[in-house]
């Protein structure tokens, strides 16, 4: 019977126990309760991963309507490991969440905060879930109108108005993406995605489609914060309260690149994207130029979590170009680096997050000399930064791997050097942080405690990941593989 | 203990070590003897490994695939049982001199010292024992990374400096060069295992096989090839038994014997000798030796004028490997041995120098042969075998280089050689010299037995002692060389 239902319960569990948080008001209640959702998920999640590597495609119909009339959910390799990323980072995050969220949001809202964190994790799977192209703009909305919440918690005032930034930033795209869906259910009379696909090619040489396609690309691209389109990133991730960031910063963009995976690949075709209209050859250098001028701009910043934010920026400069290579080792490298780089980042917002907790301060010359008055964290952060490098025997070491080999074998060579070389900026301002975490002494030399053990607990889950998926890499890069396969039509 | 165990234990013992010597850090006598006992019991299970090696056996560990086709694995060759038996062995003289060194010294954060000392150590097992070249490399950069808070143990401005050109220089090569040689040789060959013969023939043209052999050598930075041996002085701001084990023997070393595998083990001698497409590679060793040496002359500062020997003494063995005949890699690789002992005398002796008498400048050092007359005839027996006289072991390697460099017909590779003796002469020979023979300008206590603590002079004239014993008895060493490549003796 579960099994049956997995991909509606999957969304319906988070949804329902949204509002049943407003009705908990006791702190640790509710924080008990939205863990236990967020668990449950996590089990959905894992189990719907399972049966689509047994049993390849899971078609669901909502409401037992066949599409393309009804709605359906339809679950692949590539959504079930994106459904399975965000249910393990928002349940590895719970641990986080109940020292950190007593301390940076007010003690009245903390039954919203989790009404919104729930509604969140509902819209972002929602998303990868779905099988039709409106659906997809719903939950869009409904996880991104969450998140603009969640933002606005922050302490700092400034909060608000990093809030109100993306909220303009994201309903523009948000605009974008339902103005191109509606272009493309006027030219096919379908919303279905697999539908779509089917439909879409005899449009292809109307101008009606390049417009539909390049309403949906640019949504898209401003919606996981793809250069220059990233304006709205850095100071949502600055503001916003650390569990906010960590969450989103690991999820809301890696979400969205899914969905331009889905649409670029699945919808539209790579045929029509990549040889037709050469999307890659605007992708590419675009990539490549972001990594540099955000991987510059995250040196210069003197607020930790800004300089992660700008990092954020740069990264997914890396998942893009891996797409924009359109190879099977492209792919895998994109969506690898994905997965990956959502352990790292997370990781490092949270270390920020347990600083942020003892200190209040996440301005890099508050961190003098935290190397010995945290040394747990300060460790932590130190490898999860090495993650973020690159460095053997971590995850963005694997990233980096797959990523050079595309590549190479594309014949590029010069870019690999770039992307090699681009590294090298990730050296610079993660060294920025250990040099005046270990080398600077504080002004304030003042014992302060480490972290609440529950933080060190999430804080270290994903530091460690990062180092497990550095030598395993079964579950990550394989399921990459397939999913990559599936996504360029070659069974591997 | 099988093979695949010794080697497996070998790499874990140093690291199984750390977390003990850090609860110690309250009591420097049992942190010290765990170190002590951890290096015993590591150099004992390489040593273990010794005789199956000797008869021609290569042991081999596996651990896991980290990708399909890519595994983190083992495999003892000769070559990297030399290096290991090197590494492991000069550790526990380095760990008596060190204890003796950072008390004489009274060095702040001892135990965060031994615990990354341990870490490093680790790292150049893993280096020796590699099985293909993706574990190297994996090992290499943690070998950096661990050693980074060594260069950087004194935590002033001038350490913060000195760290970031070590690993600026050593990340972007190896990021920048090595990585990407990696990933091309991957993409050419399907494969990245050390093979006798090498893997490349056929698979690469001669362009190619040029550019991969540049992106290897220049992206091998601890091999302190010029233009990249900047980070090599700079290192020389750790704590002295730092700069003898680690910036004279296993990092250094490691980033040689990381040249040597590639050139006999991934291009293969013959592809690289038959059109000589490592021609250029000798003209630019031949370059570092005598630049490295003309450098080191101008140097007042002992250690600086070590570490700009040891930068002009690497490229001996990268001159070696280009010459790519058997000869070549039999006295580039018996220079890893010689110029081990040689150099970690050497810079023991400069310590030595240091806790005793406070001095680092060499125009100081006059008349010091009288207070320190042991560290100072240690200096000379060091000095006479870099140089390369016998009856020490230096001799040995100078003399299969130069064979290897007229059988090559590459006359100028053995001009350089002569040419580089000399200059060592120059360099090295007036600081015994002066010490014992010049007299002291204004050192009003000048007269009257004033060595370092015993724990720092036992291990330099152990060392010292080595550099004899291996011009008499070179048999093990050379017996083992002769097996690289897979040929039995």
């Amino acid at each position: 019977m579960i099994d049956m239902h997995l991909p509606i319960l999957l969304i319906v569990v988070p949804l329902v126990s949204a509002p049943l948080c407003v009705l908990l008001r006791q702190k640790t209640l509710v924080w008990a309760f939205a863990s236990l959702v967020c668990v449950a998920s996590l089990g959905l999640a894992s189990m719907l991963l399972i049966r689509v590597l047994e049993e390849g495609v899971i078609s669901y119909a909502i409401g037992g309507w066949i599409a393309p009339w009804g709605i359906e959910y339809r679950v692949d390799t590539i959504n079930a490991y994106v459904l399975l990323l965000v249910s393990i980072i928002a349940a590895v995050l719970m641990f986080f969440a109940l020292p950190s969220v007593v301390d940076e949001v007010s003690g009245k809202q903390h039954y919203l905060f989790y009404t919104a964190y729930l509604l969140c994790l509902t819209g972002l799977m929602g998303i990868a879930i779905t099988g039709d192209a409106f659906n997809v703009f719903v939950f869009l909305e409904i996880s991104s109108l969450s998140s603009y919440t969640l933002i606005a918690m922050g302490r700092d005032r400034r909060a608000l108005t990093a809030s109100y930034q993306y909220l303009i930033m994201g309903t523009l795209g948000a605009t974008f993406i339902v103005i191109g869906i509606g272009l493309m259910y006027m030219m096919t009379g379908t919303l279905n995605m697999f539908d779509l696909s089917q439909r879409l090619p005899p449009m292809f040489e109307t101008r009606t489609a390049m417009v539909a396609f390049a309403f949906l690309t640019v949504g898209m691209l401003i919606k996981l914060a793809m250069f220059p389109l990233h304006m709205w990133l850095p100071n949502a991730y600055c503001y916003a309260p650390s569990l906010v960031t960590a969450f989103l910063a690991a999820t809301a963009t890696k979400v969205s690149i899914y969905v331009f995976l889905r649409f670029t690949f699945t919808v539209w075709g790579a045929e029509f994207v990549f040889e037709k209209l050469n999307l890659d050859i605007f992708l590419i250098p675009l990539s490549l130029i972001g990594i540099y001028v955000t991987s510059l701009s995250a040196i210069y910043q003197t607020n930790i979590k800004r300089l992660l934010a700008y990092s954020s920026v740069a990264q997914i400069g890396y998942m893009m170009l891996g797409i924009g290579f359109v190879s099977v080792t492209g792919l895998t490298g994109g969506i690898v680096h994905l997965f990956n780089h959502a352990l790292m980042k997370a990781a490092l917002f949270l270390a920020a997050g347990c600083v942020v907790l003892r200190l209040g301060s996440s301005n890099l010359a508050d961190w003098k000399g935290l190397g010995r008055r945290m040394p747990v964290t300060m460790a932590a952060f130190v490898l999860a930064g090495l993650s973020l490098i690159g460095v053997p025997l971590t995850v963005g070491f694997i990233s980096k791997w797959y990523l050079i080999l595309a590549a190479l074998e594309a014949g590029w060579w010069p870019i690999a050097l770039l992307a090699l070389l681009s590294s090298l900026l990730a050296v610079v301002y993660v060294w920025r942080v250990v040099e005046v975490a270990y080398f600077q002494k504080a002004d304030d030399d003042s014992k302060i405690k480490e972290a609440p053990l529950m933080m060190q607990i999430s804080m270290w889950g994903l530091t460690g990941a990062t180092l497990y998926f550095g030598i395993q890499t079964d579950l990550t890069v394989n399921v990459a593989q397939r999913a990559a396969g599936l996504l360029i039509g070659v069974t591997p | 203990m099988s093979g695949s165990t010794a080697i497996l234990v070998s790499i874990a013992l140093p690291l199984l070590g750390m977390p003990f010597i850090a609860l110690a850090s309250r009591s420097p006598n049992v942190r010290e003897a765990i170190g002590l006992i951890a290096a015993v019991l590591t150099f004992g299970t390489v040593l273990s490994l010794l005789p199956s090696v000797m008869d021609g056996a290569q042991p081999a560990a596996h651990v896991t695939d980290v990708m399909s086709g890519l595994s983190l694995a083992f495999k003892v060759e000769p070559l990297g049982m030399i290096f290991a038996l090197i590494a492991s062995g000069l550790w526990i003289v380095t760990t008596v001199y060190a204890i003796g060194y950072m008390r004489g010294h009274h060095e702040e954060n001892q135990t965060r010292f031994f615990v990354f000392f341990a870490f490093a150590i680790s790292a150049a097992l893993g280096v020796a024992f590699a099985r293909n070249m993706f574990t190297l490399f994996i090992f290499y950069e943690v070998l950096t990374l661990s050693t980074y808070p060594l260069v950087t143990h004194h935590r002033s401005k001038e350490a913060m400096r000195a760290g970031r050109i070590y690993m600026g220089i050593l990340m972007s090569t190896s990021v920048g060069f090595l990585l990407l040689g990696m990933v091309w040789t991957w993409q050419l060959t399907g494969t990245l295992e050390f093979a006798p013969g090498g893997i490349l023939t056929g698979k690469a043209s001669e362009g190619i096989v040029i550019v991969l052999l540049g992106l290897y050598t220049f992206g091998t930075g601890k091999a302190a090839l010029m233009p990249f041996h900047r980070w090599l002085p700079a290192a020389m701001v750790a704590p002295t038994p730092v700069s003898a084990l680690l910036h004279a023997v296993a990092v250094v070393k490691a980033g040689v014997f990381t040249i040597m595998k590639v050139v006999i083990y991934l291009f293969g001698t013959e592809l690289l000798s038959g059109a000589g497409l490592s021609e250029w590679l000798t003209y630019i060793a031949g370059f570092t030796i005598l630049v490295g040496s003309l450098v080191a002359m101008t140097k007042d500062n002992l250690k600086a004028r070590l570490a700009y020997s040891t930068i002009s003494q690497l490229s001996y063995i990268v001159l070696g490997a280009s010459l790519a005949n058997d000869l070549g890699v039999l006295g580039g690789s018996m220079h890893i041995v010689t110029h081990a002992f040689g150099k970690i005398t050497l810079f023991f002796c400069a310590g030595a120098i240091l806790v005793a008498l406070h001095k680092t400048e060499i125009s100081d050092m006059k008349g010091i042969g009288r207070q320190m007359p042991f560290t100072m005839f240690a200096f000379l027996i060091g000095s006479l075998s870099i140089i390369g006289i016998p009856p020490f072991a230096g001799a040995w390697s100078k003399w299969y280089l130069v064979l290897a460099a007229i059988e090559a017909h590459r006359y100028v590779a053995a001009g350089v050689l002569l040419m580089s003796s000399l200059l060592n002469v120059l360099y090295l020979l007036p600081i015994p010299i002066y010490a014992f023979f010049a007299t002291a300008t204004n050192d009003h206590h000048a007269d009257g037995l004033h060595e370092a603590p015993l724990a720092c002079v036992l291990p330099l004239l152990f060392t010292a002692a080595g550099c004899l014993v291996l011009y008499i008895y070179p048999d093990p060493v050379l017996h083992l060389l002769l097996m690289i490549g897979g040929a039995m003796p």
